[in-house]
């Protein structure tokens, strides 16, 4: 098993979440894993992402290799699109639709959507609405999580055991609410795939 | 054993708690700053009482922590690579003082400038001052080496320099800890004078550095860190600094063809190279940083075997390596996703909404448009991001401390009045020696202090300035009718300008402090206070 996923996103707007309840998954699995961040200046609201690699073997690098990614996990959709160099062939990009502008030359919405749907694979979903819908917006990062849980190689019950794992301290209530947004996006992607 | 998950940071904190310190001195820079931040948190450094506090520059770290050595306790100094200029005339001479208890000095370079105004490479610091220096290639030896390095600062009585970068710093990876060891007791260094570089204990000292370099050669070439792997393809040699070692593998799946030494500690294993210059047609040198190794191994006349790198062009000049980069070098073909559509946009960072830098730009902005453009100094800091738009606010960003000096400079050449710009902890850091140089000549400068009350940029630490910076302005003798404070917020707007229009139009030095707290941290507290209801 071997998976090499670039997570994507704005600075602030917490992609690391997503990592952390797949790095806590994974070391519930005893699998390896490797985690580039950015820290430091891009977190004042610049494009950010993670290399998030996992696999039964030892890993080398702590970047992935351009043409080698598995997925793209985005929870911006104009962010999606910049690490398409990273993403293999038949790789699949999840991402949110919802548009976040703190740029004055920020594209069209639907340029965005019309680059978006030209790969072959993808799932793209209005996240923040299914978190609304939900009870809590917070948790939109988690749905975009769910809607790429059928490509991650784990069971929806192991990142079930991530968040507990990860939000276990800070109560049933928040925890329940990650699951439930995490099987709302998984249904999604199913719903999509099928 | 469970594996813990660390960030590279993480790993030389916990590896130096493990290796018996008693204290981390730093001030924040990335990418080093979570080193720091690791020890703030640990509860088993509070239990020992290992000293943690954040140091007001890198300078002052760097003598505490060689302080602390005379002792005989172990310590270790934390600092992003330009840190290292400001530490390194106290760096410099600790190598001449020699040590007492072990003293690691860990250089955070940042390649590709990730987050910084050069990309400047450490392990020059370590060649120039004569001392080892360790550079790992993943978490796990960052561990390790943090942990045994005091014992080499000690056997060959130096400091040691541990140099990483921003991808080993800020990438986490499974870690497996060791035993621990006891911090040492106080005990003075053997030589009442061993500390006191007087020049003629000054030359003795340096003589026996210089004897001490053939043992620290030889543990180089013994060292477990450095390893010569076979390989059967004797077409290129390769030798993999650091983290390149892993970008290498990564293109072989852990099997090279080539044989490779891979390097970690310095100076250059000399046995390993001999062996693969005897070995190979050719050598590739593969280091995330200066070609600092390949111009050791190309010597001046460049006249013996073919050597590829950085220098030749096999490697781009600059920037941080990656696999790709590396598979190209070995001529490996990668086909590459798609390119990325045109419709992405840069998205450069920019100051959070709400920010009090920017209400200070908004009024310092319309306070200059009676004056010629071009005359703002500034510093390092969030307010950096004032140079963007839509502020397009400042003309220079050189290195900590720099906008009061430069703005003193530009004055003494007619440019009146200058204005620096300076965040709470860049003053206190390096600006109030600056400071006190324009009191002296009464610069006609207006010095903007913008006082967020925290170190914003590098994650929002404690500031030594926090209360202070009007007292200390005071007690550097600027005049109390020209230090004036405001609160940067759009309801105070008229009131700031105005404050500012006067200002410039004094004559002679004159100080304005913006205070307002930085948005970031009001949020962080406010979440702590809702928690602990
Ligand atoms: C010599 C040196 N040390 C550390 C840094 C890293 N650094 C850049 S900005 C900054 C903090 C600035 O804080 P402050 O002046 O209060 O401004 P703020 O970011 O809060 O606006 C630090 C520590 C650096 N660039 N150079
Ligand atoms: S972190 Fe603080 S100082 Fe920096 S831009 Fe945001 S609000 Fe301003």
């Amino acid at each position: 098993m071997k998976k090499d996923i670039i997570l994507a996103g704005v600075g602030g707007q917490g992609i690391l979440t997503i990592a952390a309840i797949i790095g806590s998954s994974a070391i519930n699995k005893n699998l390896y894993l490797k985690q580039a961040e950015v820290h430091g200046m891009s977190q004042r609201g610049g494009d950010v992402q993670s290399n998030l690699r996992i696999s039964d073997k030892p890993i080398y690098s702590d970047l992935i290799t351009k043409g080698h990614a598995d997925m793209i996990i985005s929870v911006e959709p104009m962010e999606s699109l910049r690490y398409l160099p990273f993403l293999k062939k038949d790789g699949y990009l999840i991402t949110n639709t919802v548009p976040f502008k703190n740029i004055p030359n920020y594209p069209e919405d639907e340029e965005i959507y019309a680059a978006i749907d030209k790969l072959p694979n993808k799932i793209a979903l209005d996240a923040e609405q299914i978190a609304k819908d939900l009870g809590n917006v917070r948790s939109s990062n988690v749905v975009v999580l769910g809607a790429a849980t059928p490509f991650l190689g784990f069971a929806i019950e192991e990142l079930e055991g991530g968040i507990k794992s990860l939000f276990g301290k800070k109560g049933d209530e928040l925890v329940e609410m990650n699951i439930k947004a995490l099987h709302a996006g998984y249904e999604f992607a199913k719903e999509k795939i099928k | 054993m469970q594996k813990l998950l660390f960030l590279g940071d993480e790993a030389i904190a916990q590896g130096a708690i493990d290796g018996g310190i008693s204290g981390f001195y730093a001030y924040p820079g990335t990418p080093s700053t979570e080193i720091m931040e690791y020890a703030q948190k640990s509860k088993e450094v509070a239990q020992k009482g290992i000293q943690c506090k954040w140091s007001t520059n890198e300078k002052t770290a760097m003598e505490s922590a060689i302080g602390m050595s005379y002792t005989g306790k172990r310590a270790m100094v934390q600092m992003k690579h330009v840190g290292m200029n400001v530490a390194a005339d106290a760096f410099l001479n600790s190598a001449i003082t020699g040590v007492n208890g072990g003293l690691i000095v860990v250089a955070a370079d940042d390649p590709s400038m990730h987050s910084s105004q050069n990309e400047q490479d450490s392990r020059f610091y370590g060649d120039f001052a004569l001392v080892p220096i360790l550079e790992p290639s993943n978490q796990q030896e960052a561990y390790e080496m943090a942990k045994n390095g005091f014992e080499i600062s000690e056997k060959f009585n130096v400091p040691v320099v541990l140099r990483i970068t921003t991808r080993l710093a800020h990438s986490r990876a499974g870690v497996s800890l060791g035993d621990k060891k006891e911090q040492l007791k106080i005990k003075l260094p053997k030589d009442p004078r061993q500390f006191v570089l007087l020049p003629a204990i000054a030359r003795r000292n340096y003589k026996k550095l210089l004897e001490m370099q053939t043992s620290i050669q030889q543990a180089s070439n013994d060292s477990s860190y450095n390893k010569y792997i076979d390989g059967n393809n004797k077409k290129i040699g390769v030798v993999a600094c650091g983290i390149s070692f892993n970008y290498l593998m990564e293109n072989f799946d852990g099997e090279c063809p080539y044989p490779v030494v891979k390097v970690s500690q310095y100076p250059i294993p000399e046995n390993h190279i001999q062996k693969l210059r005897q070995e190979c047609e050719s050598i590739l040198v593969l280091e995330d940083g200066y070609p600092f190794v390949e111009k050791q191994l190309r010597g001046f006349f460049d006249e013996g075997i073919k050597i590829m790198g950085r220098l030749d062009g096999s490697l781009p000049r600059d920037g941080e390596l990656n696999p790709n980069i590396v598979a190209k070098a070995l001529d490996i073909n990668i086909v590459e996703g798609v390119d990325i559509p045109e419709v992405v946009k840069m998205r450069p960072p920019s100051l959070c909404q709400g920010c009090g830098h920017r209400d200070v730009y908004n009024a310092l902005n319309i306070a200059l448009e009676d004056y010629e453009p071009g005359r703002v100094f500034a510093d390092i800091g969030c307010y950096t991001l004032g140079a963007l738009p839509p502020f397009n606010a400042i003309n220079s960003c050189v290195d900590m401390g720099a906008s009061i000096t430069m703005a003193v400079g530009a004055a003494d050449a007619g440019l009146v009045p200058a204005v620096a710009v300076i965040g709470d902890s860049t003053f206190t850091h390096s600006g109030m020696t600056g400071l006190l140089e324009a009191v002296i000549k009464n610069s006609p400068i207006l010095v903007l202090i913008s006082d967020n009350f925290t170190t914003g940029m590098t994650g929002g630490q404690d500031s030594a300035a926090k209360d202070r910076i009007v007292d200390i302005c005071k007690g550097l003798g600027v005049d109390p009718k020209h230090l004036r404070t405001l609160v940067p917020l759009r309801k105070h707007h008229e009131e700031n300008l105005a404050i500012i229009k006067e200002e410039l139009a004094y004559k002679g030095l004159s100080v304005v402090v913006a205070q307002r707290e930085c948005i970031q941290t009001v949020i962080r507290s406010r979440k702590k206070m809702g928690k602990n209801k």
